[in-house]
């Protein structure tokens, strides 16, 4: 597996055998309005592999993410899914790819009016021809890999927050995806949960041999799940390695995310007070701090 | 002044903005209804079934009751007008041509905005928020054919048949003060009322029923399409879709008069 940073100030550890990535992201720049969110992003990740993109808070993981799954435009750059570039690639050839790629959402996004099983059984009505019966066994069937075994018929509105999730991932998975991409797993959950989530992440990896991308900013969730790890920072890649080459990292940021340490500005009184006053914005890296994801 | 100019030109822009994004969910939706079923993505009619049911039969009975009260208030103000002229004999006439060709799609247009615009603009804006549209669209599924053809396709049946509804509810709600006050039978009310009336006339009131369903439809999905910010998104959305409706349906309904009747 492997990542391939190539920001200037990016860390790279050896990318190994040359081996056909099934991500494969090159120069990814994303602007929100005239705000540059995302800065010559170059990554790519090998078949079968876990990698976790971790991050603050307005780091631009949520919006690589977007991005990684098409459903936003990059700026400028490529974003290769299983060979086919998703940013010149035809309706019909998103439709196919589509088919091969599943993911589990934040809040699960489960469609509210739907019960659990019809939830998880939209991708085969829309994309396969298989009678309802078999349908509804591949749909059980899904459910019993998360453990959702009996809650076909329950509404999402029913769920409790790692149903939801679970259900969501019963719902990526319904189709068997060569990707699988998770947007904050363990946000909301007790530590109980979240473990038990890390752990159906890891199953689903072995059972399926999924090439998964797992966004979180849960340290420990990152450090038992990864293969390897991109820290984003301020929508530049800061280092891609293994946990124990990122616990090593001599690099103060990721120490200081990895210590809960904020970042400290350092103001004189003027700057301080015309700041307060508006009179000049704050430095460039608490505004990008202070942005907000999308 | 330059601020007020620029925030006005920058609503200008938007409201463009937001007519093209309609057009073109029209279009889109136009074609997903003809080509659909050709690609294998068909427009799913138990979709349309539903929303139908929702739009036009859940309706019925407040339809019913503004339509009655509607042709009550028609035939008062009618006598009481005409009478200043001693000529209570043509309210009939009045009566007939005014539902059917105003009152009827109006109220029914009025009543959809505020009924099922809202609920649209709320379901849509609720999915936004919750990414129930970017889970349709990473599984595969055009938003557009799975939400909003549905809802126009119904929208655009439902309403010019309960505009049809309207017509005969109101002109029988009308039909038993005009009898009472003018001592006529309801054989010869109905007899003056149906020979008042043209094809022609009946088409100008379902023609505008049908522009106003799609007017609720799209502003309606516009407003939910651009939601943003939690709880209170979706409440400024709806409130707004339910506006934006309304006033459209206001002002087109005068364009149509105008068009249809400059001729």
């Amino acid at each position: 597996m492997t990542l391939l940073p190539q920001t200037a100030q990016a860390q790279t550890p050896d990318p190994g055998p040359v081996e056909t990535p099934a991500i494969r992201v090159t120069d990814l720049q994303a602007h929100y309005g005239a705000q540059q969110v995302l800065h010559d992003i170059d990554l790519a990740v090998r078949p079968g592999e876990i990698m976790v993109i971790m991050g603050g808070s307005g780091s631009g993981k949520s919006t690589l993410l977007r991005h990684l799954v098409g459903l936003t435009r990059p700026s400028a750059g490529k974003v290769e899914l299983l060979g086919v570039d998703i940013t010149q690639a035809s309706a019909r050839e998103m439709l196919r790819l589509r088919r091969r790629i599943g993911v589990a959402f934040q809040g699960g996004a489960l469609f509210s009016s739907m019960n659990v099983l019809d939830n998880i059984m939209l991708p085969l009505r829309e994309h396969t021809r298989l009678d309802r019966k078999t349908m509804e066994i591949m749909a059980r069937l899904k459910l019993e890999v998360v453990s959702l075994a009996g809650a076909d018929a329950l509404m999402p509105a029913q769920l409790s927050g790692g149903m939801l999730k679970r259900a969501a991932v019963a719902r990526a998975i319904v189709m068997d995806p060569k990707l699988l991409f998770f947007d904050e797993p363990s946000a909301g959950l007790d530590p109980v949960v979240s473990s038990a989530l890390d752990d159906l992440i890891l199953k689903l990896r072995e059972a399926m041999n999924m090439t998964m991308v797992v966004v979180t900013h849960e340290l420990e969730s990152a450090f038992k799940i990864a293969d390897r790890i991109t820290v984003l920072d301020q929508g530049r890649v800061l280092q891609v390695d293994t946990v124990d080459g990122i616990r090593r990292s001599g690099n103060q940021r990721i120490q200081n995310l990895l210590n809960r340490r904020s970042e400290n500005y350092e103001v004189d009184a003027r700057s301080y007070l015309q700041r307060l006053t508006g009179e000049t914005p704050p430095p460039a890296d608490m505004q990008a701090g202070l942005v907000g994801e999308i | 002044m330059l601020r007020v100019a620029e925030g006005f030109g920058r609503s200008v822009v938007r409201g463009v903005e937001e007519v093209g994004f309609a057009g073109a969910l029209f279009l889109e939706s136009v074609l997903w209804a003809a080509v659909g079923p050709t690609r294998q993505q068909p427009v799913r009619l138990t979709a349309v079934l539903s929303q139908m049911m929702q739009i036009g039969i859940g309706a019925l009975p407040i339809a019913t009751v503004l339509s009655a009260t509607i042709g009550m208030m028609l035939a008062i103000q009618s006598l009481y007008s005409l009478g200043l002229f001693g000529a209570e004999s043509f309210a009939t006439i009045g009566i007939a041509l005014s539902v059917v060709r105003e009152f009827a799609p109006l109220i029914i247009g009025i009543l959809i905005a505020g009924r099922s615009g809202s609920a649209l603009a709320a379901r849509f804006s609720t999915m936004m928020i919750n990414q129930e549209v970017d889970a349709l669209r990473v599984i595969g599924i055009s938003p557009v054919r799975f939400l909003v053809a549905p809802a126009l396709i119904a929208m655009m049946v439902m309403v010019p048949c309960l505009t049809m509804w309207a017509n005969i509810v109101a002109l029988i709600a009308a039909g038993f003060f005009v009898t009472g006050a003018l001592e006529i039978s309801m054989a010869a009310y109905f007899s003056d009322a149906v020979a008042a009336l043209s094809v022609n006339d009946l088409m100008h009131g379902i023609g505008k029923s049908v522009l106003f369903a799609a007017l609720v439809a799209l502003v309606s999905t516009v407003n939910g399409a651009l939601a943003d910010g939690g709880a209170e998104g979706v409440g400024r959305r709806t409130t707004r879709a339910v506006v934006q409706s309304i006033a459209a349906i206001i002002v087109v309904d005068m364009l149509f008069a105008f068009v249809v009747t400059a001729g």
